[in-house]
C-alpha cells in the first residue's frame, strides 16, 4: 500500500497526516511537493492536509488549488485514486472544483479547535465502511473557515447521492445541514473539516480516524 | 491601462464579518446602518491598450483566480 501527502506552502498537518496513515494502516507515506508535475507511480490513497497553504491569501485553498501538483492529484482522482482533503486540504478540493461547495468563515467569527463528535451520514463510502454499524465517531476540528455552503441545488444534489458523508452532531461553525465532510459524485474523493489525522490512536482522545485511513486503503 | 476588481459575497451567502461591522457600527451610535458587506479590491495595471479585450482577460482571470463563483460575485471597472 502506497500513500502520498501533498505539502503546500504553509501546510502544517503534512507531518500528522504521514505519521497518522503509517501508524494506521503501515502503508508507506511519500511526501510531495506542491510544484511537483507527476506523483509516485502506484498510489492508493493522496491526502492533502491541514494547514494555511499560501497563508489562506485571496481565499482558503484558493492559490493551492492552482498548484502544479493539482493537475496530477486531478487526474489520480480520475482515475479513481483515493484522496482525502482535510481542513485545508478540504478547501483546497473545494476551490479546485474537485468537490462542490465552499467553505466560509465560521458563523461566529471564532476560530473553533475541539474535539467533535460526527454523525456518519454515509456508512457505504470507501471511506466510512470500516465503521461498521458505528453512526458516531469522535474526531478534532481546527478551523476559522469550516462553515459549509452550497448553493440549495447542489445541496439538493448531494443530500439526494448520499454525498454528505459526516454531520456535526452540535455543529460548531455554521455549516448548513451541519455538513462536516462530503463526497464526489464518484465516491472516491473525501473533504472533510474535521481531522482524523489527530485521532489515529486512543492516546489522542480518539482512534476513529484510523479507521478512515484502514477503510480508504482497504477499498485500494 | 489599470484594473479595479472589486469582489463581494453574493447576496443571500452570509458574511460574517459584515455583521461584525455593522454591529460595532450600531456600537458607535449609527443605529441607522443596515446590510454592511465586506469584499476586496483587487488592482493591477495592464499592458493592453484594447479595453474590449482587457475586460475580457480580466473576467477570465475572476472566474479562473480572483473570485470564487460559487460563493461571490465581481464587478470589473477600467481605467
Amino acid at each position: 500500500m502506497k500513500a502520498a501527502v501533498i505539502v503546500f506552502p504553509g501546510s502544517n498537518c503534512d507531518r500528522d497526516c504521514k505519521v497518522a496513515i503509517e501508524r494506521s494502516t503501515g502503508a508507506a507515506v511519500e511526501m510531495v511537493w506542491h510544484a511537483e508535475t507527476a506523483l509516485p507511480s502506484g498510489l492508493d490513497l493522496i491526502v492533502l492536509p491541514g494547514g494555511f497553504s499560501y497563508g489562506d491569501y485571496l481565499r482558503c485553498g484558493a492559490m493551492a488549488a492552482l498548484s502544479p501538483v493539482m493537475t496530477e492529484v486531478k487526474a489520480a482522482a480520475a482515475r479513481g485514486v483515493a484522496t482525502v482533503g482535510i481542513c485545508n486540504g478540504f478547501q483546497v478540493l473545494c476551490e479546485a472544483g474537485m468537490l462542490p461547495g465552499a467553505l466560509l468563515r465560521n458563523e461566529q467569527l471564532k476560530y473553533v479547535c475541539k474535539a467533535v463528535d460526527l454523525e456518519v451520514a454515509n456508512a457505504q463510502t470507501r471511506f466510512t465502511a470500516g465503521y461498521g454499524d458505528r453512526r458516531q465517531v469522535t474526531m478534532t476540528v481546527g478551523n476559522g473557515e469550516g462553515n459549509f455552503f452550497a448553493d440549495a441545488e447542489t445541496l439538493a444534489r448531494i443530500e439526494g447521492e448520499g454525498q454528505v458523508v459526516f454531520r456535526y452532531v452540535n455543529n460548531p461553525n455554521g455549516s448548513t445541514d451541519a455538513i462536516a465532510g462530503i463526497v464526489n459524485g464518484a465516491g472516491n474523493v473525501l473533504g472533510l473539516m474535521p481531522h482524523p489525522d489527530r485521532a489515529f490512536e486512543v492516546e489522542l482522545g480518539s482512534a476513529d480516524g484510523a479507521i478512515l485511513f484502514q477503510s480508504a486503503l482497504a477499498s485500494a | 491601462m489599470r484594473a479595479k476588481v472589486h469582489v463581494f459575497l453574493k447576496p443571500g451567502v452570509l458574511d460574517v464579518q459584515g455583521k461584525a461591522v455593522e454591529n460595532a457600527l450600531h456600537g458607535l451610535g449609527w443605529a441607522g446602518v443596515e446590510g454592511v458587506r465586506v469584499g476586496r479590491t483587487i488592482e493591477f495595471d495592464l499592458t493592453s491598450a484594447d479595453a474590449a479585450a482587457a475586460e475580457a482577460e480580466v473576467k477570465l482571470m475572476c472566474e479562473k483566480l480572483l473570485a470564487n463563483t460559487v460563493i461571490e460575485s465581481y464587478r470589473v471597472e477600467l481605467a
